[in-house]
């Protein structure tokens, strides 16, 4: 593929809001996970909730867009001065010449779950403040963006599991090259609600603590949230040294079981060398590996198999999970900002809350942080239906 | 640089609604020829899935299969070699509506299937598992936009990456009090084999492009009413001009402020 220059991108997440408080918290190997006690949950767990995204207000032209999935959609828009990037876009190529590419697993779901609450206790209706179309549809997400930007370009909410906002970039892609567009915001919103909690607790894939990815004792995920976005635009001919580029994206299916892995992690493996194939890489080209990394039993060990398959065992690799928890919808978006974070800033983020290393595991797994030169990264984001997305960034040049 | 042009060859199509039970059958309904009798739509029991998938299958899973099968037959091909485009606005309504009323509950013990399923992906997921399709597979929601967003997705897919796609278009009812909130006429999916290059299957070849015309509606107040009624059914004016095998541009709803505009010819 022709490389695409994120142009702009931030991330707002439990760590902080922007990119400077994330960067801290990988640097200093910190975490934001906390014992949960988001709404009425009795889910004995730690979540990764984002400060303050009950205090958002939407502009009132947009109030039928308000539920907590808008609310850290714009809390997040409005870091790192990204908005004004969007506009600087838009003056630029034009409303029409700009695409939103968003992904979401659960968009505003909170709000009718919350709704389910004050049902009419005679007819059953759900209460007439209660608007479907602006909040809980799977789209609210993408339509609240385009409509806070006054875009008038294409516009998709990408809705596969755990790899939604990894898959926009596959997507932007195809319309850049297509000529539809210019640019293309990209990323992806999900936000704390019921159905994932209690639905992960249903199946046992929930830790009891801080999530510990690749550990020997891991026991399960932190659900966390986050809203993380990208520019993506045609890159110039003479790129800054330290511009981020969109190298590859990879993407498969394991058409194995809905909700399990596939045990060697074959469709994972797939992902990975599409990825490959598409930048014109060899696996010795990538310096580090932000795995998708849940800390599941099952997730990590057909990962780690597949990751061991296309790299060996030499490649720095890690997740950002135990930082961050697992923002489902919104992890490959926040996992491609952390990548280009790394590109930018020459770093190899540890995993945190990994005591033992699996041995069974053979990665080359970061437990401690490492500032040091990085030309290119891959990002891994899998999810429920056998869904693999990898995505490769690079620096336009090395340091 | 130039723009790639935007087309695509239809290898294959597979129709299900109320009172459509397949392509071959709504035709001469959608030429003309036949009138137009809405019946419940009838979604087949899908003997492609493992017994104990085909017990957990609701309707959009149904649907799906039951639509992108008869396209991938008609094409002629192995449905395990196509990557697909997934395209609903809303999932699993049941499981969602079943979800959000235990939450609401004193007893919040979901059950994982219920909970796998809810996902936007689930029918993709299983459309994977029953085909063994490994490729890659995109699932997208538009709201009402969501045939046209899914569309574009796959023509751009078509013709950018030189791939033969499938569109899997498909919506379902939600049971009450959500179909309250978000009304559905009734089950409805249209699934279309596109393809980079004209073959001896070919139908027709569609070109696809934005445009700010109205949409093309339907002269049959009931084909109309399903045109509105179903997001997936917005694909429907699309259907009669291949059914007609008639030249010449199509306008589809797709954004609020943004139609598409298709060109079909004879390939």
């Amino acid at each position: 593929m022709t490389p695409l220059l994120l142009s702009h991108f931030t991330a707002t997440s439990c760590l902080g809001r922007g990119l400077d408080p994330i960067l801290r918290a990988l640097r200093e190997r910190r975490g934001g996970l906390a014992a949960c006690t988001f709404d009425t949950v009795d889910v004995a767990t730690c979540v990764g909730e984002v400060a303050g995204v009950d205090a958002v207000r939407l502009p009132q032209a947009l109030a039928p867009f308000d539920c907590r999935n808008n609310r850290l959609a714009l809390l997040g828009l409005e870091q790192d001065g990204f908005a004004n990037a969007v506009r600087a876009a838009i003056a630029q190529y034009g409303a029409q010449r700009v695409a939103v590419i968003l992904g979401t697993s659960t968009s505003g779901i909170l709000q009718t779950e919350l709704a389910y609450r004050r049902r009419d206790p005679a007819s059953g209706a759900l209460p007439p403040d209660y608007n479907y179309h602006t909040t809980h549809n799977t789209h609210s997400l993408a339509a609240f963006t385009r409509r806070y930007f006054g875009l008038r370009g294409p516009a998709a909410t990408i809705s596969s599991a755990c790899s939604s906002s990894a898959r926009v970039f596959g997507s932007a892609r195809r319309m850049i090259a297509a000529g539809v567009i210019d640019a293309a915001l990209v990323g992806g919103v999900d936000s704390l609600c019921l159905t994932t909690l209690y639905g992960f607790n249903s199946l046992e894939l929930v830790s009891d603590e801080a999530c510990r990815p690749f550990d020997s004792q891991r026991n399960g995920i932190s659900i966390g949230e986050a809203a993380a976005f990208a520019l993506l635009e045609r890159a110039p001919p003479r790129p800054a040294p330290d511009a981020v580029l969109l190298l590859g994206t990879g993407e498969s299916s394991d058409a194995y079981h809905m909700s399990s892995p596939h045990p060697d992690g074959l469709g994972a493996r797939m992902a990975m060398q599409d990825a490959l194939r598409m930048a014109g890489l060899q696996p010795a080209d990538i310096g580090y590996i932000n795995l998708h990394g849940t800390a599941t039993p099952t997730n990590d060990a057909a990962e780690g198999k597949a990751v061991n398959a296309v790299f060996g065992r030499h490649t720095p690799c890690s997740s950002t999970k135990g930082a961050t928890g697992h923002t489902l919808g919104a992890a490959g978006g926040l996992e491609a900002v952390i990548c280009a974070l790394a590109l930018r800033h020459q770093f190899l983020p540890a995993g945190i809350n990994t005591r033992e290393l699996d041995p069974a595991l053979h990665v080359d797994y970061l437990l401690e942080h490492c500032e040091q030169p990085l030309a290119r990264a891959i990002s891994n984001s899998f999810g429920f239906g056998g869904t693999n997305c990898s995505l490769i960034f690079g620096r336009a040049e090395p340091a | 640089m130039i723009p790639i042009a935007l087309d695509a060859c239809i290898e294959g199509i597979g129709l299900l609604g109320p009172g459509f039970s397949s392509w071959p059958h709504a035709r001469p309904i959608l030429e003309g020829k036949q009138p137009y009798q809405p019946q419940p739509t009838v979604l087949p029991t899908p003997a492609l899935l493992p017994a104990a998938e085909r017990r957990r299958s609701g309707a959009i899973v149904r649907l799906t299969l039951a639509t992108g099968l008869e396209a991938v037959t008609a094409a002629g091909l192995d449905a395990a070699t196509l990557p697909t485009v997934f395209a609903s606005s809303g999932g699993d309504g049941e499981t969602c509506h079943a979800i959000c009323e235990m939450l609401a509950s004193s007893d919040r013990r979901i059950s994982p299937t219920r909970f796998h399923n809810s996902v936007h992906n689930a029918a993709a997921g299983y459309w994977s598992i029953a085909t063994g399709a490994m490729a890659a597979s995109s699932a997208l929601s538009a709201h009402d936009a969501s045939f046209g967003a899914g569309l574009l997705e796959a023509v751009i897919q078509a013709a950018v990456d030189g791939t033969r796609t499938l569109l899997l278009a498909c919506d379902t009812r939600y049971p009450q009090p959500l179909h309250g909130a978000r009304p559905m006429l009734d089950a409805f999916g249209i699934a279309l084999v596109l393809a980079p290059q004209a073959g001896v299957r070919s139908l027709a070849r569609i070109s696809v492009a934005l445009s700010a015309a109205g949409a093309d509606t339907l002269d049959d107040p009931a084909l109309e009413r399903l045109r509105l009624g179903v997001p997936a059914a917005r694909g429907l004016p699309l259907l009669r001009a291949l059914s007609l095998s008639q030249d010449g541009p199509v306008v589809l709803d797709y954004l609020d402020d943004t139609r598409l505009a298709v060109t079909v010819a004879a390939c």
